[in-house]
């Protein structure tokens, strides 16, 4: 078992090499820096020798691949390839394109979205598959189909929507929560509840359905009708053998993106001014800083590569079946 | 002097979005004749769910449609030289010409009669007040703004009793052509229409029709007199934005969802027929791109075309091309990366056909591989690919938006849903609030995507195997 997770774990390297390379091609092939530059610096009434310090201000002078003017290892570690991505690997961001330290930011920035998404995602997991317990209890009911309905209005509703309408009601209307903001210790919770209640209500409609359908299947499945068959009651059947069954399908699900929560939610973040990476994103990619969204994409495959090997653990958890092959 | 008061310009989305509306006749015409398409088809146009969303995307689908017929309109002539205007239009701006041409200063609330804001205005005695001034066109017909609720309540009537009577007719048009179908009298015909007995649930279209009657009755009448949902900052009617954002929706859920077909169909194929190293290769490839969260990817390719298309302003004549081409890019971005999911689906169903024995029996005979996947296995996978093609179409609609937000969706420049959003919503803070530009948008988008999410699921229980073994239920 441990050859199995140590070969997915460098199948998952493998991954974010390809990402790197891709990320690298993605920023550098398509334009040159030359081009970044002049994006950067606006109009094109820009000097040549303006486009030459914003580069090497920011370390894009240099050759791509490989720096033909050193000698030694230098001529390969003295490149952008190298310092821009590369270095990635070493978790060291550099400096953003306005000279931040992106490192320090990530570190620090983290954690406000982390109190977001965190509650939001346990809250949620617990009410949808509550919900879609009830819908499957009570399946092919009137209510079951009002509860599907109801489910598709709500995933058809923008998730703006969701963020604008919340907004004007508990916060402009009622007056419960202050708009937007952020605080730390305690004082954050009053800045934390609806964003969290957002979260939660604006996936209901689809992460319901979903799970609904998961049940649904697993109910149709030959045990059931077995442990039925036994006269093992209906609520029993659910919860012990249902719900413990449908665990790997929705584990293959939720567990990918548990990592992940540390981006935080960009919409969210942005309209409720919580200092996360969401809205660090956000900023960056409004004022076209490259060298963060080059960072929040490798930090972004990373978390999905952590998800992907925490699935097969938990695969491993519950399935007996996987463990002992 | 040209022979025709315009000249047509044809942008490269319409040409992808009429291809599109040729391949859709084209497979309707192919699915007819061949029974096991027939009959999934047959079975959503039974579901009176189904065909009430239909009747409601049939007119999105018009809208978006007449939308994509551009023209440049004839200047007036100078010099004896035909002049054409620089600023394409198309077919519905010029239905919509009024709405288009009654442009006020900035918001006003839908129905107004006064601008939204206060302003300061010489009075014929040379005395400044302070006032909210009269609207350039909403309700300017009126001589005393005070009578406005009398003048809208008698137009919306007249809209009322026109639409019920379109409506009324239609009803009948449609029991006659069953009759004669059917062969019996009209009046059988309306009757097992309204109780539900015809195959095609045409009681549920037209209880829809109704509705859409009801709606459009009355705006239709007051358009012309009145900003129904009011305007936006720039004075802009927003009816007439929200009627032009379907077509970024439409162009974006369909042409999007078409890039992705080819890389999921032809590399899921081989990775499940293949298996070995091609499989590992295809495997590798969409597992990194999967693994980069799909905003952050778009994001990232976006502001690189950002880039590309300002060092190159060159190669893009007016703001409409320009706006246009980023929207097909728009399209490529998403497709590019959002074809994992399919095919990984197709990859999983490719695996299970090629051990199938008539697959075997194929090889034996010697059949080449190019073959067997073309004619043995992907028409086999042709179901998924549908339902997937339907599934995917709300999400993405509803993705614009978010990308718009983002600053990494249409051009600016571009009316859409998500343009709209944004810029409305930067009035939230206003007292009293700016609303009418949120709640056309909610309620155009609402309408679009549920009306796709309820046909989408008719189609994939009409399509997926597994349902129509369970007896046809989800």
């Amino acid at each position: 078992m441990s050859a199995y997770l140590l070969r997915r774990v460098l199948y998952g390297v493998l991954v974010l090499l390809g990402v790197n390379v891709l990320t690298f091609a993605l920023f550098f092939f398509v334009n040159s820096p030359d081009d970044m530059a002049r994006a950067q610096l606006g109009a094109k009434r820009v000097t040549p020798e303006a486009v030459e310090k914003w580069k090497h201000e920011r370390g894009y002078d240099k050759p791509l691949f490989l720096n033909e003017k050193k000698s030694g290892i230098e001529q390969v570690t003295d490149t952008v390839f190298y310092t821009k991505s590369v270095r990635l690997f070493a978790f060291d961001f550099g400096a953003s394109d306005q000279g931040r330290n992106i490192g320090y930011d990530i570190s620090t920035r983290m954690w406000p979205s982390l109190a977001v998404q965190l509650p939001a995602f346990i809250i949620g997991l617990l009410v949808y598959i509550s919900f879609a317990l009830l819908l499957a209890l009570f399946r092919a009911s009137a209510f079951d189909v009002g509860g599907v309905v109801l489910c598709v209005l709500l995933m058809s509703i923008s998730s703006l929507f969701y963020i604008i309408g919340g907004q004007y009601v508990f916060g402009k209307l009622w007056s419960l929560v202050p708009i937007s903001g952020y605080d730390g210790g305690f004082e954050a919770l009053k800045f934390l509840a609806l964003p969290v209640l957002i979260g939660v209500a604006s996936g209901i409609g689809g992460s319901t359905r979903w799970y609904r359908s998961i049940f649904i299947e697993e109910i149709g499945k030959d045990y059931v009708r077995t442990a039925r068959a036994k006269g093992i009651g209906e609520l029993r059947v659910l919860f012990r053998h249902v719900l413990q069954n449908a665990m790997i399908p929705i584990l293959t699900g939720v567990v990918v993106v548990i990592p992940l929560l540390f981006m935080g939610a960009l919409i969210t973040e942005s309209f409720f001014g919580i200092p996360g990476l969401g809205s660090y994103t956000i900023d960056a990619i409004s004022q076209q800083d490259f060298a963060i969204v080059r960072a929040m994409v490798f930090l972004g495959s990373v978390l999905y590569v952590i998800g992907l090997i925490l699935t097969d653990i938990s695969y491993t958890l519950v399935d007996p079946r996987v463990r002992f092959s | 002097m040209p022979l025709l008061p315009f000249r047509i310009e044809v942008l490269w989305s319409d040409v992808l979005v009429w291809l599109l509306v040729a391949g859709i006749i084209a497979y309707a015409l192919y699915a007819r004749r061949h029974p096991h398409l027939r009959a999934p088809w047959s079975r959503v146009a039974r579901s009176p769910g189904a065909m009430a969303a239909a009747t409601v995307l049939v007119f999105f689908v018009t809208t978006g449609l007449l939308d994509s017929l551009h023209y440049r309109p004839l200047l007036p002539p100078q010099g004896g030289k035909a002049v054409y205007a620089t600023e394409v239009r198309s077919v519905l701006d010029l239905v919509l010409a009024p709405l288009r041409a009654q442009r006020e200063k900035t918001y006003s609330a839908p129905f107004a009669t006064e601008l939204y804001a206060k302003e300061t205005v010489k009075r014929a005695d040379g005395e400044e007040v302070r006032e909210f001034p009269r609207l350039r066109h909403g309700g300017k017909h009126l001589q005393d703004p005070a009578g406005s609720a009398a003048d809208i309540a008698l137009r919306a009537f007249r809209g009322v009793v026109v639409a019920l009577l379109a409506w009324f007719a239609f009803a009948l048009l449609l029991s006659a052509m069953l009759a004669r179908q059917q062969g019996g009298g009209i009046e059988a015909a309306w009757r097992s229409m309204w109780s539900g007995l015809t195959p095609v649930p045409w009681r549920a279209v037209l209880a829809t029709l109704g509705v859409l009657a009801l709606i459009a009755g009355p705006v239709v009448a007051l358009a012309p007199y009145y900003h129904v949902l009011g305007t936006d900052k720039v004075g802009q009617d927003v009816l007439y934005q929200s009627l032009k954002s379907i077509r970024t929706g439409l162009v974006i859920g369909t042409l999007a969802t078409l890039v992705t077909l080819p890389f999921a169909l032809v590399l899921g194929v081989m990775a499940g027929y293949f298996k070995g190293w091609v499989d590992d290769v295809i495997q590798y490839v969409y597992t990194t791109l999967s693994s980069i969260p799909g905003v952050l990817l778009i994001a990232a390719a976006v502001l690189m075309m950002q880039v590309y298309i300002e060092n190159h302003a060159e190669l893009f004549p007016s703001t409409e091309i320009r706006a246009d081409v980023r929207l097909l890019a728009l399209c490529v971005i998403l497709g590019l990366t959002s074809w994992t999911g399919l095919c990984r689906l197709l990859r999983g169903e490719a695996l299970k056909l090629r051990e199938l024995e008539y697959i075997q029996a194929a090889r034996a005979f010697g059949v080449s591989h190019w073959r067997i996947m073309m004619r043995h296995i992907t028409p086999n996978l042709m179901h998924i690919v549908m339902i997937a093609l339907v599934m995917d179409f709300s999400g993405l609609v509803l993705a614009e938006a978010v990308l718009s937000y983002v600053g990494v969706g249409v051009d600016p420049s571009m009316i859409s849903f998500g343009t709209m959003i944004n810029s409305a919503r930067l009035e939230m803070a206003r007292e009293p609030m700016v609303w009418w530009s949120l709640a056309a948008a909610f309620f155009f988008m609402l309408l679009l995507v549920l009306a796709a999410n309820l046909f989408a699921d008719a189609v994939r229980d009409a399509f997926d195997p597994r349902v129509a073994m369970a007896g046809g239920r989800a």
